[in-house]
């Protein structure tokens, strides 16, 4: 099985060999770019991120990785923000008022606060997840799994959230929106149980299809999980794919009705 | 759940080996520092901290070396303290996959350095060693613990508490907190020291020096306000596994992270 290509985006900021091991580990080859073509034929997208939010999205911007980011975006590949990269995915933060976020996730970055017990700013731990519905990321994980957390703030609730936390109150851990991903722990540094959600996301990586199809919003996940073990090699073959046609993908991933019905699908189901 | 203890083993680290004589007869080089790592994190270690006492610079690099090997073989989180003086030397270990770099004697030779770390690449990247001793004499700070520098044998006239306070003004995302009264005693900790540091600031602290037995490690938590316990000995001559040393945590209610 070819390893699929995931771009790690590279705008200068942060320690991007992590990110790049663990992607190598759960089966992907990896490349650090921001090189627009380069990320637009890769099969994923990762955005990593660390200091402070206002830093971040000034050298995302300055060197384009903004446009890069919308582009993957909207071609539909999978797409998956970590920590700050995550934050940087929202409209805004409390850390830097007055700084766009990329504004591809709905909501505010907040400050980690507790109104009942004193607690430790960053939160700089491992945590348990709560994980909230079946997304495809969290397959195949152990009962009650720990991840690494390393932050001051942390996104809003909002509708996309798929895991939380509790610190202090309870803190957004995870979320998703059709092909976006994000979070706010960082997988590269959670062990085994980060190696299998790095691994989740490449398993997307080779057919990001998965998440939509029909038996995942029925909520059967025995067959959702069943479906990510078991990916379509062929896929990355596929002429839609390998000329670059992001149109297709996009098309998937946004509410094409028709689109569960083509011939390519049905081999599959 | 609101705060897990870090059950952090710590391994010195001399021109890349390891040094203090480590027992495992279950690994293939008991003096290859990665092969340790990967050992603890299968025990269910939270995380790793090496502190490299290389003497000669002309051997420095084999500590970005260690971080680079670490980072492929490791995927918990790392620190690295010994002998970061510039924010190069910092940038260095945190490009090849290091986590986090120490601070210690540089830092108070220099204060600035603090800040130019965390401005640089983020408070959690910044980690500030602190080593404190009880001192009763005229000239003992206010709180009774001065900061001594250069592994424990200078003197500086710094309150630590104060200190405390003032690298996590300047930036620290954590302090490391050693009570070299207790260091290689196997009394434990000096819980008070812990817990008077604790209470003076508002980031994580690591409780370090002293651990002997595993009730130790649950007293720097419960009795030291800890965040974090670090020991060295317990682990490297397999007197304990991390494992056992969680479990132990646990049953005097601690929440840990179980081995996963």
């Amino acid at each position: 099985m070819t390893a699929p290509r995931v771009a790690v985006l590279d705008y200068g900021i942060g320690n991007l060999r992590s990110a790049q091991k663990t992607l190598e580990r759960a089966g992907a080859d990896p490349v650090l770019t921001r090189d627009p073509d380069e990320v637009a034929a890769a099969a994923g997208v990762v955005l990593p991120g660390v200091g402070a939010f206002g830093r971040v999205m000034e050298a995302i911007r300055e060197t384009r990785v903004d446009d890069i980011a919308h582009a993957a975006v909207a071609s539909g590949t999978p797409f998956i923000g970590i920590c700050v990269g995550m934050q940087a995915l929202y409209e805004s933060s409390e850390e830097n008022p007055g700084v766009d976020g990329l504004g591809i996730l709905p909501g505010t970055i907040r400050r980690l606060t507790s109104a009942e017990t004193r607690i430790k700013v960053p939160q700089m731990q491992w945590n348990r997840l709560d994980l909230h519905g079946d997304s495809p990321l969290f397959a195949n994980l152990p009962e009650d799994p720990w991840v690494y957390f390393v932050h001051s703030y942390a996104p809003e609730a909002t509708d996309d959230v798929i895991a939380t936390c509790e610190y202090g109150g309870t803190v957004t851990a995870a979320a998703a929106r059709g092909n976006v991903m994000a979070t706010q722990f960082h997988p590269e540094k959670s062990g085994r149980v980060g190696v299998q959600i790095i691994t989740n996301f490449v398993e997307l990586c080779r057919d990001p299809a998965w998440s939509e199809r029909p038996e995942r919003s029925a909520g059967e996940s025995a067959a959702a999980a069943a479906a990510v073990q078991t990916p379509d090699p062929a896929w990355s073959e596929r002429p839609e794919r390998s000329a670059g046609e992001s149109a297709a993908a996009a098309a998937v991933q946004t509410s094409d009705p028709a689109w569960s019905e083509r011939p390519e699908r049905s081999g599959k189901q | 759940m609101t705060a897990a203890a870090r059950v952090i083993p710590c391994l010195d680290v001399d021109a890349g080996r390891v040094v203090k004589g480590v027992n495992f007869v279950d690994i293939r080089d008991a003096g290859d520092p990665v092969e340790l790592a990967a050992l603890y994190d299968e025990q269910g270690a939270d995380e790793l901290v090496f502190l490299d006492i290389t003497a000669s610079s002309d051997q420095r690099d084999t500590i970005v070396d260690l971080a680079r090997r670490t980072a492929e073989e490791v995927y918990i989180p790392f620190t690295i303290g010994g002998g970061i003086r510039t924010v190069e030397d910092a940038r260095r270990l945190l490009r090849v996959g290091a986590d986090k770099t120490a601070i210690n004697t540089a830092a108070v030779r220099r204060p600035e350095l603090v800040k130019e770390i965390a401005t640089e690449f983020g408070s959690q990247c910044c980690v500030v060693s602190i080593d404190a001793r009880r001192m009763d004499d005229a000239d003992a700070p206010a709180s009774g613990f001065e900061v001594f520098t250069h592994g424990g044998r200078t003197r500086t006239g710094i309150d630590a508490v104060v200190w405390a306070q003032e690298v996590v003004r300047l930036g620290a995302g954590e302090i490391m907190l050693t009570s070299m009264d207790r260091d290689g005693t196997r009394d434990g900790f000096d819980v008070e020291l812990t817990a008077t540091v604790s209470d003076a600031v508002d980031v994580p602290i690591i409780a370090s020096g002293g651990v002997g037995t595993l009730e130790h490690l649950a007293e720097g938590v419960t009795e030291g306000r800890a965040d974090a316990v670090l020991a060295a000995s317990i682990f490297h001559f397999r007197e304990h596994t991390v494992a056992e040393a969680k479990e132990l945590m646990a049953a005097r209610g601690v929440t840990v992270r179980p081995p996963q």
